[in-house]
């Protein structure tokens, strides 16, 4: 049988614990074969299943309340101020939210960050995040080519803490464009590549927390091409894959 | 239960330990298969560790720190002593061989795009509880090989077995249902592409 040696590492392999200083080799070998690649998609697939599958209970409302009774020892910062404030964020960006949809008056930057926001969480939950698997530059961007109407370039990741999980097509205000995928730590990061002009005006280059999602995202345009990155990852580590872009583009 | 007359470090405390609440609960209901018995030990966990918060080190890792009491205390209650009695002593042991791999003409991927959510929930339920916590905690908890480590207090080694082991008794577990959904499938004539 071929490939045992490899096959027996594909789980560690797959959960992103293969050494750095392996990864690029385990990277072309699972390129190159075509039963570890067919292997390692299943193994992926199966990961994404569980993580959905395995986020099936919730605390219920009555428990909740309790808890946040018992902890609650100081009302300047208890448990239920805490809930209470939080419940009470939560009713505010709804009803917020709700009104400006509703009145048509949400600024078009806001609904942008938004569809950002929902692609990535879309994304993530999907039993199939990248159509392209591959953490090789070299193989993700000539994927895209034909694709979409316009080429980009990807940052080198040697000796950084990022690695690239593959990438996909994806489409904002009817326009296509490109989503990478990125893990740190576990984390994961989508890097949104489109082109700026078809995209509403407006969309100033900065470093911000797109409300309600609590991720943290960064934007700049360069070169006719609009960037976001976002994630749930700290505001340094999206800065540094930000500025890896930057600095490739 | 009372947890007011805590004088400790309260706020950091709540700060580290209330983001997780939603997520603790999961994992007890998961491990107890039972929501009062969840519930009962949310609360146990949070009592257990409010009191140990001083000797906590600010800076180490909280969440598995706190997982592995909700777990330690799961696995000295009467249901954790009955589901661990079951267990095999060998189930840590040595790798029976490498890895096989994955058939690629079995169904797995089509259930997992096409269907069933509830039998994969319904698959991981009857897992043995060591391979069905080490799965949560990977796939959902998304908890590194050292944060596993640390809150199975077992080493790196032994996570990478035990979870490859969970995975493949958990393919198994799948298969009866493939096989089954395959055929319900093609007498509906709506296998397309398999």
């Amino acid at each position: 049988m071929v490939c045992e040696s490899w096959k027996a590492q594909l789980d560690t392999y797959v959960d992103g614990e293969v050494p750095h200083e392996e990864m690029r080799t385990f990277d072309a070998h699972v390129r190159n074969c075509p039963s570890c690649s067919a292997d390692a998609l299943s193994r992926v697939q199966l990961k994404r299943a569980i993580q959905v599958a395995g986020k099936r209970f919730t605390p219920s409302a009555e428990f909740r309340k309790r808890m946040q009774q018992s902890i609650a020892s100081r009302p300047r910062r208890s448990f239920r101020m805490g809930w209470m404030l939080a419940a009470a964020a939560a009713v505010v960006v709804v009803a917020g939210t709700l009104t400006s949809t509703h009145l048509g008056s949400r600024p078009a930057r806001d609904q942008v960050f938004s569809e950002i926001a929902d692609l990535h969480v879309a994304t993530l939950a999907s039993s199939s995040p990248v159509d392209v698997i591959s953490t090789d530059r070299h193989t993700v961007k000539p994927w895209f080519q034909g694709k979409i109407p316009f080429a980009f370039n990807l940052p080198e990741l040697q000796n950084s803490q990022f690695s690239l999980l593959g990438g996909r097509m994806t489409y904002l205000e009817q326009a296509p464009g490109a989503h990478l995928i990125y893990d740190v730590r576990k984390h994961h990061i989508s890097v949104f590549i489109f082109q700026e002009r078809s995209l509403p005006a407006g969309l100033s280059d900065s470093a911000l927390q797109p409300g309600k999602l609590s991720f943290n995202m960064e934007t700049w345009s360069r070169g006719g091409l609009r960037y976001f990155v976002i994630s749930d990852a700290s505001a340094a580590d999206i800065d540094s894959l930000a500025k890896l872009f930057k600095a490739a583009s | 239960m009372d947890l007011s007359g805590a004088n400790l470090q309260l706020d950091s405390f709540e700060e580290l330990a209330i983001p997780l609440f939603d997520q603790l609960y999961n994992f007890a209901h998961w491990l107890t298969q039972n929501r009062d018995e969840a519930e009962d030990l949310v609360q146990e966990t949070y009592v257990k560790a409010l009191k140990g918060f001083p000797s906590f080190q600010l800076g180490t890792n909280f969440r598995a720190w706190i997982y592995r009491i909700l777990r330690n205390t799961f696995l000295t209650s009467r249901k954790g002593l009955k589901v661990t009695m079951t267990v095999p002593l060998d189930f840590d042991g040595d790798e029976e061989g490498p890895e096989p791999a994955i058939e690629h003409d079995t169904p797995e991927t089509i259930l997992l795009t096409r269907s069933s959510h509830e039998a994969l929930q319904s698959a991981i339920d009857e897992l043995p509880v060591h391979f069905r916590e080490i799965l949560l905690l990977c796939e959902v908890e998304e908890m590194s090989y050292q944060e596993i480590s640390e809150t199975l207090s077992v080493p790196i080694g032994t996570v990478m077995s035990r979870l490859s082991r969970a995975r493949r008794a958990l393919r198994n577990q799948l298969l009866p249902h493939l096989r089954q959904g395959a055929g319900q499938r093609i007498a509906r004539g709506t296998n397309h592409g398999v």
